[in-house]
This record gives structure tokens, C-alpha cells and sequence, in this order.
């Protein structure tokens, strides 16, 4: 089997989605929702980076290496925020803090 | 071999401005035994207004500079959404100072993290690039939830600084996955190069990839204006984080994130106006009703004006949905003026004491205060009576622009559901009015109702500037109107 464009989209997607509702229907524990921001931008960077390859342009990958950085100074300010939270709490669980709630 | 391409520095003059004095006080901070938070705050607010007077002299050039391989680009709209912002720091960072020092919130990293989050929303505007729009976006929104957290001890705050970073994140994700998308089906990150792509093919035969991604950097870029329905954390950020902080997330980061929005659709996007322009109509729809009727329960009078500026932004973004120069001219007139009456709505807030000393919650704080402080009371019943839309104030012929530009584009519905949404929203903004005028004081007042906290020079500056441009508007509404109009030609739509 050649592996084409699609599959890595296709990948890319259902990590996306795995990621998105990680975060939507997880009521149990703040870790998980940071695993799941950090699937979301895995699964972009499998997206840079296979239309990177695809259309033989670099901008993709430098993109990519972008979004690396970012997502370590957002993991990084997610962590110290949780920290904080749960100074204050005493725990991490996000049942009684609904995120969708306006 | 190829020649070493050297950019014009001195057009990112501003940027580099914020930048070193951003580092210098938290470097001061670091390393000197002894540093005010009040010299800190002052640098701070200098360096802002450096760029500010910087921005101003570069504005109205006419000219077009890209720079930075194409990176970054300077004209007169991205000017005088520049001029926007710088104000709007300016005045929520110097007005900030003595309310800070009562929140025991007088940290020296402060200043910095405005400077930073400023130069992210810079970056963002002059962005040609979805790389530097990137960066920008993430500059300001990683500074935002550091500064929504800055009040460690209270687990309210930790509740909204956490709430604001998982939707600001997830929002960040959206956007990139957005923007792989459109990379991948035009083969550029670079808005020229995108929009020269769409202009070659017929809107048929663009693949649906592109519209997928478009779809998801609206989606992105409507939480960060708060639009409903990714509104979900304004309400709790406005009630959760101090009122210093609050002005400053509720006000610049959203006009930002609006001129973005106004730009990409305008600009790169245009030729798809018919197929993203049902979406903003949506958008504008919710938002104005849900800012309309999901205020009028609230007693909370920093969770009520969240839902209002979620209701305002919909106004906003009826002027995006006319999508020709006449709509962003009236979103850049309404930008100006909701800047101007949010800051100062702020300032009369943290002007005053409520039940606990630290400054006003509930709209109950304010009862009977207009026998106390009968200007103070005057000037937040112009800012409410403004943002309700009533003439001759500013936020009329804010409104009056934006529903003559979606009337013009033949946006009927959208134009009628403003103008009721708006009588409803009217409801709250005059409770408010009546609040103050006319309910007595309470009987057992707690001890610091309608006590005026300390009132610095800066507060009052701030508040008379703002009050001034709401009630003097009328008069002179070419200054702005010229500038507006100005800052829409530059997008040559």
C-alpha cells in the first residue's frame, strides 16, 4: 500500500478530533485537557508537514518548528496556571468548573 | 550567492520600542534590590506612549511599506488600528497603578507582561503572513493568561485564568489547524500570495480545503472577539480577574483580534465574500442576542458588561458582514468609540469602593452614589446611555455607521435584529442609571459604599479624555470619520 496525502490527513484529522473532545467531554482532571491541547497541535504539525512534502515547499516545515516553540511556552504557562489552581483547590478536577458554561 | 537582505528597521520603530523597555523594567525588576511597582508602571506607560506618538507621526502617509521578506506590511489601516491599540494600552496600563497597589497586585512583572501582550497585538495587525499573525496571536494570548492569573491566592481568578487558557489554547489549535489547511490547498502562508491564488482560479474550482480552513480561523479568531458562540469565557474573565486586569483583556486584546478579522476577510478573502459572509451574519446575530438578553439577570456588574461587549462585538461585526470599504470604515468608527467608552467605563469602576474595599462588583455598589459624586455619576450615565446607543452621544453614530453600512450591502434582517437587540440591551445599561440616580442609599451601607478609592491624576485624565470624545463626538465627527475612512481606503477593496 502507498501511503498518499489523504492518510496523513486523515490522521491528522481524527487526532484533531480525539484532541477537540478530550477537551469538550473530559469532566474529570486538568492534565488530561493539556494532553489534549497538545494532540490538537500534533495533529496540525502532521499536517504541515505532509503538505510541506507534498507541494515541495519548506515553509511548512519551518512552520512547523514554530509551532514546536509555542507549544511548549503554552504547556509551560498551562502547567504554572494549574499549579495555581490547585494551591487553591486543593485538587485538579474540572467537574465543578464547567468549561462550556457562559 | 545570495545577497544578505537587510529590513527596514525603522519601520518596526514601535515594535522595537515596546520590546526593549519591556525587557529593561523586568530585567530592572530582576536584578535591582530596589525597584517601585510605581516607577515600573510609569516606564511602562511611557514606553507605550513613545510608540503611540511614533504611530501618529507615521500615520496618514498614504504609502504601503512591505518589509521583511514580505512579512510584515505598513499602511494606513494597519496604522490607525496600531493607534488604537497603543491608546487603549496606554490608558488601561497608567489608570491601572493605584487600584494594583490596593489589590496587594503590585508585582513588578506587570508592566512587562502589557508591553509584551501590546507588541503581540501589534504583531498581529501588521502580520502578511499567517507565521507573524501566529506569533503575534500566541505573544498576546500566552501574556493574557498569565496576566488573567496574576492574582494567585483567590481561586475565583485561578477559575477564570483557567478557563481563559484552555479556550484560549484550544482556539490557538482551531486557528493552526485553519491555517495547515489553507496552506496546503493554496501552497503559501503569505496573504498576497493567497489572495493572488484565489484570483487565478475561478471560486468553482478552488478546492473545498481552503474553505474548511477559512471556516476554522474564523472560528479561532471569533473566540478571541468573543463571539457567540465561542463566548463562553468572557462573562467568567470579567467577573473573575481584578478590575485593572480586566479592562485591559476586555478592551485592546478584542479590537486586535476585530482588525484582524476585519483584514483577513477583506483582504486575503474577499472573492470568497459569498461564502463566509452567511457565517459572520450568524455570528453578529447570536452575539447581539445573546449580549441583549443574557445581561439582563445579572447583578454582577463586571459579568454584565462581559455579555455587553459580546453584544457590542456582534455590532462590530455587522460591519464586517457589509464586507466592502463602507462596512470597515464603520467598524473602525465603532472600534474607536467602544475603546473609548469601555476604558472609561472602567476607570469610573475603579474609581469607586464598593461592599469591600478593593472597588465596585455588584450594581448594588452603586446605589445612591450620584448624591456622593455627582460628576463621577454623570460621566458613567454618558458611557451607559452611549453604549445603550442613545443620541446625541458617541455609540449612536457608532451604531448609526454600522447599520447604515449592513443596510447599504442589503443585510435587512441584520440591521432589524441590531436595532431590537439593541432597545433590549438598553435595559440594562439604564438600570445601571437608575441604580445611581435614583435608589437611595442603602440603609445599613456597608463602611466603604460609595467611597472614592484614591483617585490618581491618571484616572482622572483618562476619564475626562473618554468622556469628552463620547460627548463632543457629534461636533466633530470628521476627525474620526477621516481617519477611518482613510485606514478603509488603504485595504483597496
Amino acid at each position: 500500500m502507498i501511503i498518499t496525502l489523504d492518510h496523513y490527513l486523515i490522521v491528522a484529522a481524527l487526532l484533531f478530533t480525539i484532541g477537540s473532545f478530550g477537551i469538550f467531554l473530559n469532566r474529570r482532571n486538568v492534565i488530561v485537557i493539556l494532553m489534549s491541547l497538545e494532540l490538537i497541535l500534533l495533529a496540525v504539525n502532521i499536517n504541515f508537514i505532509a503538505f510541506s512534502q507534498s507541494l515541495g515547499d519548506l515553509v511548512g516545515q519551518v512552520f512547523t518548528f514554530f509551532v514546536l516553540t509555542v507549544a511548549a511556552a503554552e504547556s509551560a504557562i498551562g502547567l504554572a496556571i494549574f499549579v495555581v489552581y490547585f494551591r487553591n483547590r486543593g485538587d485538579i478536577y474540572v467537574g465543578d468548573t464547567p468549561i462550556m458554561k457562559g | 550567492m545570495t545577497s544578505f537582505y537587510w529590513p527596514d528597521f525603522t519601520l518596526i520603530l514601535p515594535e522595537m520600542i515596546l520590546v526593549f523597555s519591556a525587557l529593561l523594567i523586568l530585567m530592572e525588576g530582576a536584578f535591582l534590590k530596589q525597584v517601585s511597582f510605581r516607577h515600573s508602571v510609569h516606564c511602562g506607560t511611557l514606553a507605550l506612549g513613545l510608540s503611540l506618538g511614533l504611530c501618529l507621526f507615521q500615520f496618514e502617509t498614504g504609502q504601503t511599506w512591505v518589509t521583511f521578506e514580505g512579512q510584515i506590511k505598513q499602511d494606513d489601516f494597519i496604522f490607525f488600528a496600531k493607534i488604537l491599540v497603543l491608546a487603549g494600552a496606554t490608558a488601561t496600563l497608567s489608570m491601572s497603578l493605584p487600584s494594583m497597589i490596593k489589590e496587594n497586585l503590585s508585582r513588578v512583572e506587570y508592566p512587562p507582561l502589557v508591553l509584551f501582550a501590546t507588541l503581540g497585538m501589534l504583531l498581529m495587525v501588521e502580520a502578511n503572513d499567517f507565521l507573524i499573525l501566529f506569533i503575534g496571536l500566541e505573544m498576546q494570548g500566552l501574556s493574557l493568561y498569565v496576566l488573567a492569573a496574576l492574582h494567585r491566592e483567590h481561586l475565583r481568578v485561578s477559575e477564570a485564568a483557567l478557563k481563559y487558557f484552555i479556550l484560549g489554547a484550544f482556539a490557538t489549535g482551531l486557528f493552526l489547524y485553519g491555517i495547515s489547511l489553507i496552506y496546503g490547498f493554496s501552497g503559501a502562508t503569505n496573504f498576497e500570495v493567497i489572495a493572488s491564488v484565489i484570483r487565478t482560479e475561478s471560486i468553482n474550482a478552488l478546492p473545498l480545503g481552503l474553505f474548511v480552513g477559512l471556516v476554522f480561523v474564523m472560528a479561532a479568531l471569533a473566540f478571541k472577539v468573543s463571539a457567540v458562540p465561542f463566548h463562553m469565557w468572557t462573562p467568567d474573565v470579567y467577573e473573575g480577574c481584578p478590575t485593572p486586569i480586566t479592562a485591559f483583556i476586555g478592551g485592546v486584546p478584542k479590537v486586535a483580534a476585530m482588525v484582524v478579522f476585519l483584514r483577513l476577510l477583506l483582504s486575503p478573502f474577499i472573492l470568497l465574500y459569498g461564502e463566509w459572509y452567511s457565517l459572520i451574519i450568524f455570528l453578529s446575530m447570536a452575539s447581539m442576542v445573546v449580549g441583549a438578553f443574557a445581561a439582563l439577570r445579572q447583578t454582577n456588574l463586571k459579568r454584565l458588561l462581559g455579555y455587553s461587549a459580546i453584544g457590542q462585538m456582534g455590532y462590530v461585526l455587522m460591519g464586517v458582514a457589509a464586507g466592502n470599504s463602507e462596512g470597515a470604515q464603520a467598524v473602525f468608527v465603532y472600534l474607536t468609540l467602544y475603546l473609548v467608552m469601555f476604558i472609561g467605563t472602567f476607570a469610573c469602576l475603579l474609581s469607586l469602593k464598593g461592599k469591600t474595599p478593593e472597588g465596585v462588583q455588584d450594581i448594588e455598589d452603586l446605589k445612591g452614589i450620584a448624591t456622593l459624586h455627582p460628576k463621577l455619576s454623570f460621566i458613567l450615565a454618558v458611557f451607559m446611555f452611549s453604549l445603550a446607543g442613545i443620541p446625541p452621544l458617541g455609540g449612536f453614530f457608532a451604531k448609526l455607521y454600522v447599520f447604515k453600512a449592513a443596510i447599504a450591502a442589503e443585510l435587512f434582517w441584520l440591521a432589524i435584529v441590531g436595532v431590537l437587540t439593541s432597545v433590549v440591551a438598553a435595559y440594562y445599561y439604564l438600570k445601571i442609571v437608575k441604580a445611581m440616580y435614583f435608589d437611595d442609599l442603602p440603609e445599613t451601607p456597608a463602611p466603604s459604599h460609595g467611597q472614592l478609592l484614591v483617585l490618581s491624576a491618571e484616572i482622572t485624565v483618562v476619564l475626562n479624555i473618554c468622556a469628552a470624545i463620547i460627548l463632543l463626538f457629534f461636533m466633530f465627527p470628521n476627525v474620526v470619520l477621516e481617519m477611518a475612512q482613510r485606514a478603509a481606503f488603504a485595504l483597496r477593496i
